[in-house]
């Protein structure tokens, strides 16, 4: 049993979608409870192939028993074995926690809402353990399109618009992902990933290879909302039904800065990527741009959801920027920053659905007086805001600390000087949301926030999952040097020194 | 040096932690405020009772996790350490029944979330008493700073707003902007966080360099309010006065200090700093902002503001006594940690019972206020005292050492800064005592007969003037465990 | 001139993809009707496929259905007689996924045209300003 999981973790989400979408027509009850067991069970799946990989080695599963190249291999490692238990457990936990706020928005439509939810998870996980360049194509946009879905089902009314233009942008990116293999299917005749990467060295000098990767690398990046890429991401996030945005926020962009990570470390190897072409301190420099980008664009921000977005921007230049460091403390933290940035973005997106249970909006408007009227989701978003600023025991801490070691190392002191200017920047902006929430009053505009309120916080059923997450925050934090040794340092090739 | 394991530092940090959740669920106020004194008096008793093992030059080591070689979350109690925290969690349970006072006598609002905050910001101050590198202590370090906020904000009006910014700006600030960076560029030229007796970062950089990390530690540790860093804490005086006292008479700001000694005697170490003669532009940092500090306090009507500004002169004497690089003026340097802050949290709490009693915050109101508040105003004179560095007072030891340490290094211009700064501070206390006693019946602004603010106030208060003087004769265990820690990273 | 004339004719099949791409590239982002923005995304997936389709295609080859006899009938097979299938395969999977696109795309089209009674994105933008 235990040596399909890596093929299971896809088809019995995969099929359960189908399911759910039957059960909406016979009984909405069931709904719920397939997508849990199907998540779940995913769950279950990646811990399971995550110890596998710590305990053995690298796991190796044949589609069908056809040998790669010919037939389609997933390949389960230090890297991805950590994304699949990042990105099923996110999905499982924020499944749970939305469950009555999707209950409220979709009561028509949860066959439809929970069979996205799930089509989604299943894309992302494919995206992350398959060993085929054209598979992982394949599970994009499977990922791709449920998500469009998933955004525009909401009530927001600018949502269908957001979701159109997020459609153009996204489809832009996977065609330019799919030329870029197609480049590399040319040269190589290949298109599984360790085969790539193993005809690929005699090639580096090759044009074609070059093109290949520069185009792979814009569409991943396009996907990701890198800066200036990221112009579809605030608006998709920011209107998408709340249940959905903390999905997919999460996961998405670190999704993808996981196909660069395996894009840029399996693929094309780092002999090419630091060595072979010159080009990783010009990436090191787009990243400092994003990361000031994002963090001034935040400043702009009236919405809670808006800003919350566009420190998403600003934290995906923090990956890239760590990636293409070109040294091994910058990848940790960059492998690090991608399970980190996942957990913190869950916490603060859940604090979000909950706040628009509770409020009906999410705009600065609406947090006047929160502490008083719900303390608790406010204390998780206070811990969630900690993490994004980089403050210990939260692991945003240590992230930012091997970013910052490998910025020093590196030599490249305006990517430190980028980190720290963000990391302020993010002070300024959760205190904002704090001063908001701590000293006025929503009756009254300004002063007098100490006049008592009634207490009306969120059902147990979504604080209890947001604690989890907040308390993991913490946790993740202390256990920083077991995830490293056990797990990311042997992610990151001993090439890279 | 020998080390023993045990979980007690840990606990000592977590005990008011643990109480927190107590006190969020308790409805009653007698309930939460009994807490409080259990989570106080538990937290003195296991740090005193770490202090035989310490007196005995044992170290205890507590590992919770390590995340890279060199930079764990971890807990080493020795000398200095075990100073501070004897200090701090000793002056925790005084202020707790001051708070009571004070927060009932004037009826404030949100006093569970009072309590909870200040059981954290304690957590915190123990975390970085007990610090066994920059990593933990940067961790409590910055705990303490948000831990605080709410406290600083406590009325939450447009002053509090404004005042809680400028906290936010300058604290947090520094802390990301300058110690982050100085502590990863530490690590990556020494591979280490750890403190040890004679620094880790001989050898490691050049002068330059090594001068540059100075800076950015003496200056990003904004809570020792070296200026032109110190704005923040007299715009924390909005803050109700058990936290002004506890706070920034003794807990934050001492942390500030405590965070740079720890940096120069650990990080850099006296040899180091020696030889690259760094001590005297400490010296001279620490100079500028005591005589500065001072003359300001001079200027000052309200009476928390002139304190503030008496607290930034005063603590750059800690700092200067480390800056000297000499046994003795480290020593009192030490010291005055102690002394300063039995010495100021009694005038806090004087300013803070003369603000229940009568309402009065202004030094010009405050004509006469001997004859109604006797006890008090002796008191205040006392602590006063001590703060000059007079005898029969605690402050008179540390200045002492410090003026022999000023000798022994052969800084004559410091030996004058201390006299002018002695002076200075007599220029501005002892007017307010004069005036609180010596005015005939006609001059005083108080009807007369004696009316004290209520004894939860005043025992608290009673009690630190008290100690006050009987550090002068009896200066254990803090005399002690400075000539321990100066052995330990003197090696004279 | 004639060196960069054969240099396009001789890799004709490129600079059409390309040019292809570049058309829908414009209409994405020049027009201003959300349905031809969806058409010129269209013809950049289209132009993609079409890339795909040509790389596999050889002068003189034929399609890959082997003659391949049992007994005295069998031959050496020559994989270059041949056209590489695998592409073709691919773009099959790539032309589902692109009609799932254009559905997709469409059905936004159609919600907002309800909202906002209207696929002039212009006009779209200053309903939402108004609002």
């Amino acid at each position: 049993m235990s040596q399909h999981y890596p093929v299971l973790l896809v088809t019995v989400p995969l099929l359960s979608a189908f399911l759910i979408s039957i059960s909406g027509w016979l009984n909405k009850r069931l709904c719920f409870p397939i997508a849990v067991a199907a998540l779940a069970s995913a769950s279950f799946f990646s811990a399971g192939l995550l110890s596998k990989v710590i305990h053995k080695n690298v796991v190796l599963y044949r589609l069908g028993g056809w040998a790669p190249p010919w037939g389609i291999a997933y390949r389960v490692d230090y890297l991805n074995g950590l994304v699949l238990v990042v990105v099923s457990l996110v999905a499982l936990i924020n499944l749970i926690s939305t469950y009555r706020s999707v209950e409220r928005e979709f009561s028509e439509k949860l066959g439809a809402f929970y069979t996205l939810y799930v089509l989604f998870v299943t894309g992302l996980l494919g995206i992350t353990v398959t060993g085929d360049a054209f598979n992982l194509y394949v599970l994009l946009e499977i990922a791709s399109l449920t998500g469009y879905g998933l955004i525009a089902m909401g009530e927001e009314d600018r949502a269908p618009l957001a979701s159109l233009n997020y459609v153009y942008m996204g489809t832009i990116g996977a065609c330019f992902y799919l030329l870029g293999i197609g480049y590399l299917y040319i040269v190589t005749g290949s298109l599984n990933m360790a085969d790539i990467s193993a005809i690929l060295p005699s090639l580096y000098q090759s044009r074609a290879v070059l093109s290949a990767f520069i185009i792979c690398m814009v569409g991943v990046w396009l996907k990701m909302a890198f800066f200036p890429l990221h112009a579809w991401l605030p608006n998709a996030y920011t209107f998408a039904p709340s249940a959905a945005s903390s999905l997919i926020a999460p996961l998405m962009t670190k999704v993808m800065v996981y196909v660069m990570l395996r894009l840029m470390l399996t693929v094309f190897t780092p002999d090419f990527v630091f060595s072979a072409i010159d080009i990783n301190r010009s990436i090191v420099w787009l990243a400092v741009i994003a990361i000031s980008m994002g963090a001034i664009l935040a400043l702009t921000a009236r919405n809670l959801k808006k800003m919350l977005t566009y420190i998403i921007v600003a934290e995906v230049g923090y990956m890239v920027g760590g990636a293409w460091l070109g040294n091994r403390a910058g990848m940790t933290g960059a492998i690090l920053h991608l399970v980190n940035d996942a957990l913190m973005t869950l916490c603060v997106f859940l604090v979000v659905g909950n706040i628009v249970y509770r409020m009906k909006g999410h705009s600065f408007e609406d947090l006047r007086g929160l502490f008083r009227k719900m303390p608790f989701t406010m204390g998780a978003f206070a811990i969630g805001a900690l993490s994004i600023i980089g403050v210990p025991p939260t692991c945003g801490f240590f992230s930012k600390w091997y970013l910052l070691w490998g910025g020093i190392q590196a030599g490249h002191y305006a990517f430190v000087a980028a980190l720290l200017f963000s990391s302020l920047v993010n002070v300024v902006l959760f205190f904002r949301i704090f001063e908001i929430g701590y000293y006025e009053s929503p009756t009254e505009a300004h002063g007098g926030g100490h006049s008592q309120g009634s207490i009306e916080e969120a059902p147990l059923s979504m604080l209890v999952p947001l604690y989890l997450v907040a308390v993991g925050l913490v946790v993740v934090g202390l256990y920083t040097g077991a995830i490293v040794n056990n797990v990311i340092r042997l992610a990151v090739p001993p090439g890279i020194v | 040096m020998e080390t023993v394991t045990s979980i007690k530092p840990l606990l000592a940090v977590l005990v008011s932690l643990a109480v927190t959740p107590i006190l969020v669920s308790s409805r009653s106020p007698n309930v939460r405020e009994a807490w409080t004194f259990v989570a106080a008096a538990a937290k003195f008793a296991i740090v005193i009772s770490m202090l035989p093992v310490i007196l005995t030059g044992t170290e205890i080591v507590y590992t919770v996790a390590e995340f890279l070689p060199g930079a764990a979350i971890r807990f080493r109690v020795d000398a200095l350490g075990m100073l501070f925290a004897i200090v701090s969690s000793s002056l925790w349970i005084v202020t707790s029944a001051y708070s009571i006072g004070y927060m009932r006598g004037l009826n404030e609002h949100s006093q569970t979330r009072y309590f909870c905050f200040f059981a954290l910001a304690l957590s915190a101050t123990i975390g970085v008493a007990f610090s066994a590198n920059l990593l933990t202590l940067y961790l409590f370090y910055e705990m303490l700073s948000f831990a605080t906020y709410p406290l600083v904000t406590h009325h939450q009006d447009q002053e509090a707003r404004r005042s809680g910014r400028k906290y936010l700006f300058y604290i947090v600030g520094t802390s990301i902007g300058l110690v982050l960076p100085a502590m990863v560029i530490a690590y990556n030229l020494s591979g280490t966080l750890e403190f040890s007796s004679h620094g880790f970062l001989t050898g490691a950089g050049s002068k330059p360099l090594m001068s540059l990390l100075l800076i950015l530690f003496i200056f990003g540790f904004a809570k020792a309010a070296i200026m032109p860093l110190h704005a923040w804490l007299p715009a924390a005086m909005v803050a109700p006065t058990p936290v002004s006292a506890l706070l920034h008479a003794v807990a934050v700001v001492k942390v500030g200090v405590f965070s740079v000694v720890r940096v120069l005697t650990g990080v850099f170490g006296i040899d180091l700093l020696h030889s690259l003669n760094l001590g005297p532009f400490i010296a001279l940092v620490a100079s500028v902002t005591i005589l500065m500090g001072s003359f300001i306090a001079l200027s000052q009507n309200e009476l928390k503001r002139l304190l503030a500004f008496s607290t930034i002169a005063q603590l750059s004497y800690i700092v200067l006594g480390v800056g000297l690089l000499s046994p003795k003026g480290i020593t009192g340097g030490l010291i005055h940690i102690a002394m300063h802050a039995f010495g100021k949290i009694t005038l806090f709490f004087c300013a803070g019972a003369i603000f229940v009693a009568t309402g009065k915050k202004n030094i010009s109101e405050m004509v006469g206020i001997g004859r109604r508040m006797p006890i008090t105003m002796t008191a205040f004179f006392v602590a006063s005292l001590s703060i000059i560095g007079m005898p029969p007072c605690g402050g008179f030891l540390s200045k002492w050492y410090l003026a022999l340490g000023s000798l022994e290094a052969h800084q004559m211009p410091i030996l004058l800064v201390l006299l002018l700064s002695s002076f200075l501070n007599a220029a501005y206390f002892m007017p307010i005592v004069y005036r609180a006693f010596f005015c005939g019946p006609q001059e005083s602004m108080f009807e007369s007969g004696v009316k004290e603010a209520p004894a939860f106030c005043v025992v608290p208060l009673v009690i630190t003037a008290a100690v006050s003087i009987v550090l002068l004769f009896i200066p254990q265990p803090f005399y002690r465990l400075a000539t321990m820690m100066v052995l330990k990273i003197t090696g004279a | 001139m004639t060196q960069l004339l054969s240099e396009i004719l001789t890799k004709y099949n490129y600079w059409i993809y390309i040019t292809l791409m570049m058309i829908g590239l414009y209409a994405m982002i020049a027009k201003n009707n959300l349905v031809k923005k969806i058409v010129g995304m269209n013809i950049f997936q289209t132009a993609i496929i079409l890339f795909y389709v040509s790389i596999g295609s050889k002068k003189g080859g034929t399609i890959p259905i082997i003659k391949h006899d049992h007994g005295a009938a069998s031959h050496v097979v020559h994989a270059a007689e041949y056209i590489n299938p695998l592409p073709h395969v691919l773009m099959l999977t790539a032309i589902v996924v692109s009609v799932a696109t254009l559905g997709v795309a469409l059905a936004l089209a159609i919600k907002i045209y309800h909202r906002y009674q209207s696929l002039e994105e212009d006009e779209i933008l200053a309903q939402i300003r108004e609002k």
